[in-house]
């Protein structure tokens, strides 16, 4: 069977679980549609809430920029796993025990102002549709190689599949389809994963295979990469920094802070029963994503070991551009992989310096996506690839999705414009919200059209400096005043977007980057996505210096923030 | 379960509190520690054939992670029965 039809089979197979489980699973309260009913196991939910995290960046996008970037592409590991820690520990325990729907519905409550509330719908909305327009982006790639129509109808057809099940189902549905994205994804991820490192290496476990050494020599797998990398002019594999010490630390904080901070992963701890749920349950959810996060370096190591070795067989001896792979001409003819023959020799010279390199262009994204390819995997292999890619950009993005529409419908909504509306009119309005956040974000991922690539980066940014403080001093803060709060939210949300837009471009539209995105400009060097750390830290000193000046938080305030740091007594989410 | 005194009540969040910080200095150490300041140097010993400090970069931070939030949960889950706060029906 050829690879199409194989690619459809899978693909529409995994479709038609997904779109099952919806139907199964559909929503008939605001409780069931906004936290699953509050009696989602922990484990099951940390299995959600894996899938919800793990977006197209974690599954097409980060091997590939670890593959690239070598030791530097670290922060995404370390800042992609590290922000559980903070979750499991700082917010999500006191957060559950609060046991409201939304995360604005918190700050305005704490920061006992409807203001606050809304400044937070207002980043939440921000961060979640950046967020979200990167998760269309991955649905339009996936599909318009595997499936070999264009980018515009990937993404219409992404469009229709997570309207269906997201707006049917509300959190119930996501739950109970996260769940089975996350076994698509991790399977389509691990397979060829364990494949390619036992032909390295003879270890069938990538962990190990990266630290071992290739099969029938005494070399390690490393310290191979770490040669023919070198030999070309580019920097050892094992030791070249993202750019400087500094910069690694602020973008490892900024990815840690600002994954405690997304609204969509927060959510998903309110599904739980019980305050200790909350924790452990933040734990499982690392355990499912660690599987990946362990496998991803591997498959970035030995992935570009591959690709060397298919470019340069021996050292100084080239391959022939016309006995190049079949993958090498499928990849050629989506422009993500281009040759250029600049010596006219009618081989692939590849190197460092970009004077005489003629593999001018290898995008990130191919290389977890070509992998299979590259490594002679059969078919079913490249399909379940293509299958997996697609369940981690459709339960993101319908758990965004989700956090948008209630904060729409319960916070604005319900929250301030019509405190009266029965419960039926608020289900069917976080639907409609949910329908039209599907269309904006539909929209955005193709106007204007280089907005969606910086898009996800940006979203951890966001979340960092303005969510993530706010929830950190409403915990663990009786003084910081409702004007501290909101003057936090607006000064360190501001000066993240201001600091990207100033350096990539308002909307990311090259031209209008009034400093432009030069190195020299760059505040100690942080760039612009690693800025986040710093909005956070802004954040914090304006809160508490506004918070010096203004009236203190009444002593409802105070009981509020004595009941939340008690487990015992925690009602099932509720909404009054 | 039993109302706690303020004094109680004071005492299980600065239990918490200490547990939680001395977590977050591991969580530090490993990550922001062996994986980016100390990498130079831990890259010097080698195990099998990762680098220490690049192990901690890409693997070993987030084994510690995970172990992290479990030792934590553990503790938590014995504070709240020695202070009568957990929420077991």
């Amino acid at each position: 069977m050829d690879l199409r039809t194989l690619t459809y089979i899978v693909v529409g197979a995994t479709f038609a679980l997904y779109i099952g489980i919806a139907i199964w699973s559909r929503a008939g309260s605001t409780k069931e549609f906004y936290v699953a009913g509050g009696g989602v196991h922990p484990v099951a939910n940390g299995m959600a809430t894996a899938a919800d995290w793990m977006s197209a960046a974690s599954f097409i996008s980060m091997a590939g920029m670890i593959a690239f970037m070598g030791y530097g592409g670290s922060v995404f590991l370390m800042g992609w796993t590290g922000g559980f820690v903070i979750l499991a520990m700082l917010l999500a325990p006191y957060l559950r025990k609060y046991g409201k729907f939304t995360v604005p519905e918190f700050i305005g409550d704490r920061f006992y102002s409807k203001s606050a509330r809304a400044v937070a719908v207002i980043c939440l909305i921000i961060c979640s549709v950046t967020y979200v327009i990167g998760q269309m982006k991955g649905v339009g790639v996936a599909f318009s190689r595997f499936l070999e129509v264009d980018y515009d109808t990937g993404l219409y057809v992404g469009m229709i599949l997570v309207f269906f099940y997201a707006v049917l189902g509300g959190m119930k549905g996501i739950t109970y389809t996260q769940i089975a994205q996350y076994c698509v994804l991790i399977l389509a991820y691990t397979i060829p994963a364990m494949f390619i490192s036992l032909q390295l290496t003879g270890n069938p476990l990538p962990q190990l295979g990266l630290g071992s050494t290739l099969s029938g020599s005494d070399t390690y797998l490393l310290d191979r990469l770490d040669q023919v990398v070198t030999d070309l002019g580019f920097a050892q594999y094992t030791i070249s920094e993202r750019l400087s010490t500094l910069n690694m630390f602020a973008y490892t904080a900024s990815l840690m802070i600002g994954t405690a901070g997304l609204p969509h992963v927060i959510i998903r701890f309110f599904t739980v029963p019980k305050v200790s749920d909350a924790r452990s349950s933040a734990g499982w959810a690392l355990v499912f994503i660690a599987i990946l996060y362990t496998t991803a370096p591997a498959v970035a190591g030995m992935a570009r070991l591959n690709l060397m070795q298919t470019i340069e067989p021996q050292p100084g001896n080239y391959l022939a551009y016309d006995e190049r792979p079949q993958w090498f001409k499928n990849w050629e003819t989506t422009g993500l992989l281009a040759y250029e023959d600049k010596n006219e020799d009618g081989r692939i010279q590849y190197s460092a310096n970009a004077e005489t390199n003629e593999m001018v262009k290898i995008d990130n994204d191919i290389m977890v996506l070509a992998n299979p390819e590259i490594a002679r995997l059969p078919n079913w292999v490249i399909a379940l690839v293509a299958a997996g890619g697609l369940a981690a950009a459709l339960s993101t993005a319908a758990g965004l999705l989700l956090a948008i529409a209630s904060a729409i419908s319960h916070d604005l909504l319900k929250g301030m414009i019509a405190p009266n509306i029965s419960e039926k009119a608020e289900l069917n309005a976080s639907r409609v919200a949910m329908a039209l956040a599907i269309v904006g974000a539909g929209y955005l991922g193709l106007n204007p059209p280089g907005f969606a690539a910086g898009t996800v980066a940006l979203a951890f940014g966001l979340a960092a400096s303005s969510i993530f403080p706010a929830l950190m001093m409403g915990i663990f803060s009786k003084v910081v005043t409702k004007e501290g709060a909101i003057a936090g939210m607006v000064a360190g949300i501001g000066v993240t977007l201001f600091y990207v837009f100033q350096h990539k471009g308002i909307m990311f539209i090259p031209g209008t980057a009034f400093l432009g995105d030069t190195p020299e400009n760059w505040f100690f060097g942080i760039e612009p996505n690693a800025f986040g750390v710093v909005g956070a830290v802004v954040n914090f000193a304006v809160a508490f210096a506004v918070s010096k000046v203004t009236a203190q938080p009444p002593e409802s305030v105070r009981e509020l923030v004595e009941h939340i740091r008690i487990p015992a007594g925690a009602e099932v989410a509720h909404d009054h | 379960m039993s109302k706690l005194t303020e004094e109680q009540a004071a005492a299980y969040w600065k239990r918490n509190l200490a547990l939680m910080i001395k977590l977050l200095v591991i969580w530090f150490v490993v990550s922001y520690g062996c994986g980016i300041l100390l990498v130079d140097v831990l890259n010097q010993i080698q195990i099998g054939g990762y680098k220490l400090g690049f192990w901690f970069a890409q693997q070993g931070s987030i084994y510690v992670f995970v172990a992290l939030i479990f030792y934590y949960t553990r503790r938590m889950a014995a504070l709240d029965r020695e202070f009568n706060v957990h929420d077991d029906e």
